[in-house]
């Protein structure tokens, strides 16, 4: 089926780029990926070979237009950005005192000194979700950077060398994702005193499962290209074909994942906090924030639990959307190969 | 087909016994051990060392996991000495409403999805395709304890429908139906998200297929197609999907049920976390574990049913 469909358009033809805005006849998502991966496969660096074909936009530029094209991830961009400077850079311009705790201004609604109230500790609302978000974005980065090199290296090894190191391997990804997490992290919670290094750890255990499921998927099929026999008739070792040769053909798909995993992580840790696993004051993380709000519920402190809970919900929005987009430049890519 | 079960069989029994040995292992590299628990900060040596020595805690880990294997196996999980109660029973108690909180959540979920993603997946790129993927991406960036709140709020504070805890439950039929209800929409609405997402690509990638060109070639209705043809295979994936979602959706009813208060295996962990009570959180993860595999053997059954591709090879 897919060698029959036309070639894509190419990004100066002044069709549309994305593959949901192409005609009914074109393809879906799902085959984009899969029907140039296939055709090209004889064809070693098909990038250069299409080259000398066709006119061709320069990589980064191409995957810079595609993401353009896509307004809603360059709005999603643009709000992470306003996010990060509102976490990070807000408290050097919004001065406020984060560590005392004053029971006489406990739970004050907005006023021209508060401009979101007080915390059920009297402290500033607004100063308390700059310090609650650096903590939240600071697991969601860490959490997707280690869970993507962990389960990146994993799924490699897997899906390279097949067979009972294979079945071994993904055995123990199966077992752990039969446990239902949550049940641990309360287990954890009551045990220990958790600092942002073991929460950022504790969510890695799980959310690298899911990468080195998808690593090893797609690691299985490129270790039959071409150029990984050509590499491995060569001589080279496994660590070089892994990392020089392979690794580069899945970054894009990493990259996605990477993306949605902070998502997911944020989502995480802000559920974990609900359960009491989180940093250790003065420190606070917003799902801390909007779990007081939430044991205020019934008090009609509307200001400790919408403003928090926005900010989760545009924060993981922000980066689902994101990489989508970066989803539709990756199979760009991946269909001019 | 008959392989096939028997290896999948062998692989849920080898998952079974590898969790059973981390949970294992877990609880007993815990600092303060099972003993410190139970004793207090204040306990002799002597008085641990002789609870010790009681437990069977001073005999070698592979021993001690055996022997708690070979309990677990007869359903004997051991005893809390802080709710005075075999946890076998607590959890003969507990657990049920657990599980017909999850599976009213799963059911309701896929009831919607399924319909949903198809719709959409037909409607590809028009605008209420735009719609209901929008809102189901604002339903997926909600952690379930908000997304709780604000259905709490709408239904119980503004219009005062129905309770917002579920302390209540197991006195009356009627008022069992109305605490399930908040608690079961919140679960559900977060899992809808996933489903309808995997049914929607699915459909999308069905109708490209050349059954359904043949289908239509053959005079059949564009309904009969989608809910004929595209249907049953659109199916199979989600059903896949419904399987290795259960851990999730169950670390998602201790969330739902500790915001509820309702009073199943989630809150009875909760509760137990709190004080250190391990026979309790022991049996509860090896418990609710072992449910999760089961759930996604029936998965797989379901799966190989659906799909004559499986049944046969």
């Amino acid at each position: 089926m897919s060698e029959t469909l036309p070639p894509p358009p190419l990004s100066g033809s002044g069709e549309p780029l994305l593959p949901d805005h192409s005609p009914p006849a074109g393809e879906s998502n799902a085959t984009a990926v899969a029907a140039p991966a296939t055709s090209t496969a004889p064809a070693a660096e098909g990038v250069s070979q299409a080259g000398e074909m066709r006119p061709m936009t320069p990589p980064l530029r191409l995957a810079l237009s595609t993401f353009a094209e896509n307004k809603l991830a360059v709005a999603s961009a643009v709000v992470l950005l306003l996010i990060v400077a509102f976490c990070f850079a807000g408290p050097l311009i919004y001065h406020t005192n984060q560590t005392a705790s004053s029971l006489i201004t406990a739970n004050l609604p907005p006023r021209a000194q508060f401009p979101l109230g007080t915390t059920p500790n009297g402290r500033d609302e607004l100063g308390r979700l700059m310090v609650g978000g650096q903590s939240t974005l600071e697991v969601g980065f860490a959490v997707a950077i280690f869970a993507t090199a962990f389960g990146l290296v994993w799924g490699l090894v897997a899906g390279y060398f097949g067979g009972f190191a294979d079945a071994v391997l993904m055995r123990i990804v199966d077992a752990m994702l039969s446990i239902p997490f949550l049940f641990f992290v309360v287990l954890l919670a009551s045990l220990i005193t958790p600092n942002l290094i073991l929460i950022i750890l504790v969510i890695t255990s799980v959310s690298w499962l899911s990468t080195a499921r998808l690593v090893r998927g797609e690691a299985l099929s490129l270790r039959t290209r071409d150029y990984v026999h050509a590499a491995e008739a060569f001589g080279a070792r496994p660590p070089r074909i892994l990392f020089r040769h392979i690794t580069p053909n899945l970054l894009g798909v990493v990259v996605v994942n990477g993306t949605l995993k902070v998502a997911d992580s944020i989502l995480l840790f802000a559920s974990i906090g609900y359960l009491g696993l989180s940093v250790p004051p003065p420190a606070t993380s917003w799902g801390v924030i909007l779990t007081a709000g939430i044991n205020n519920l019934f008090d009609g402190y509307w200001w400790q639990l919408w403003p928090a809970g926005f900010l989760i919900v545009i924060t993981v929005l922000a980066f689902a959307v994101l990489g989508d987009g970066l989803r539709d430049v990756v199979e760009r890519r991946l269909q001019k190969r | 087909m008959t392989g096939y079960l028997v290896r999948r069989f062998l692989q849920a029994v080898l998952v079974t016994v590898i969790v059973s040995i981390i949970v294992f292992l877990l609880l007993h590299a815990l600092p303060g051990g099972l003993v410190r628990a139970q004793l207090g900060p204040r306990a002799t040596q002597a008085e641990v060392h002789n609870l010790q020595v009681q437990e069977g805690l001073t005999k070698p880990i592979p021993v001690q996991y055996l022997i708690w294997a070979w309990h677990a196996l007869q359903g004997n999980l051991g005893y809390s000495y802080k709710m005075n109660q075999s946890v076998g029973s607590l959890l003969a108690r507990f657990l049920p409403r657990t599980l017909l909180l999850v599976g009213s959540a799963m059911v309701l979920a896929v009831a919607i999805a399924i319909p949903m993603g198809l719709w959409q997946g037909k409607r590809r790129n028009r605008i209420d395709d735009h719609v209901l993927t929008g809102t189901m991406m604002a339903l997926y960036s909600m952690p379930s304890f908000l997304l709780g709140v604000v259905l709490i709020v709408l239904l119980n504070l503004d219009i005062r429908l129905f309770p917002s805890t579920a302390q209540n439950f197991g006195t009356s039929v009627p008022v069992d139906i109305a605490d399930l209800v908040l608690p079961v929409l919140t679960l559900c609405l977060g899992n809808v998200t996933y489903f309808s997402r995997y049914m929607r690509s699915a459909t999308i990638d069905n109708l490209l297929e050349d059954y359904v060109r043949a289908a239509y070639a053959k005079g059949a209705s564009s309904n009969r197609v989608l809910f004929h043809h595209v249907l049953r295979n659109s199916l199979t994936s989600t059903v896949t999907l419904l399987g290795l979602t259960l851990p999730y959706v169950l670390s998602g009813s201790l969330i739902i049920e500790a915001l509820f208060d309702f009073p199943g295996a989630g809150l009875l962990f909760w509760n137990a976390a709190q004080t250190r009570d391990y026979p309790i959180l022991l049996g509860v993860v090896l418990v609710v574990t072992v449910a999760t595999i089961i759930g996604n053997f029936a998965a797989d059954l379901a799966y190989s049913v659906l799909d004559p591709r499986v049944r046969y090879t």
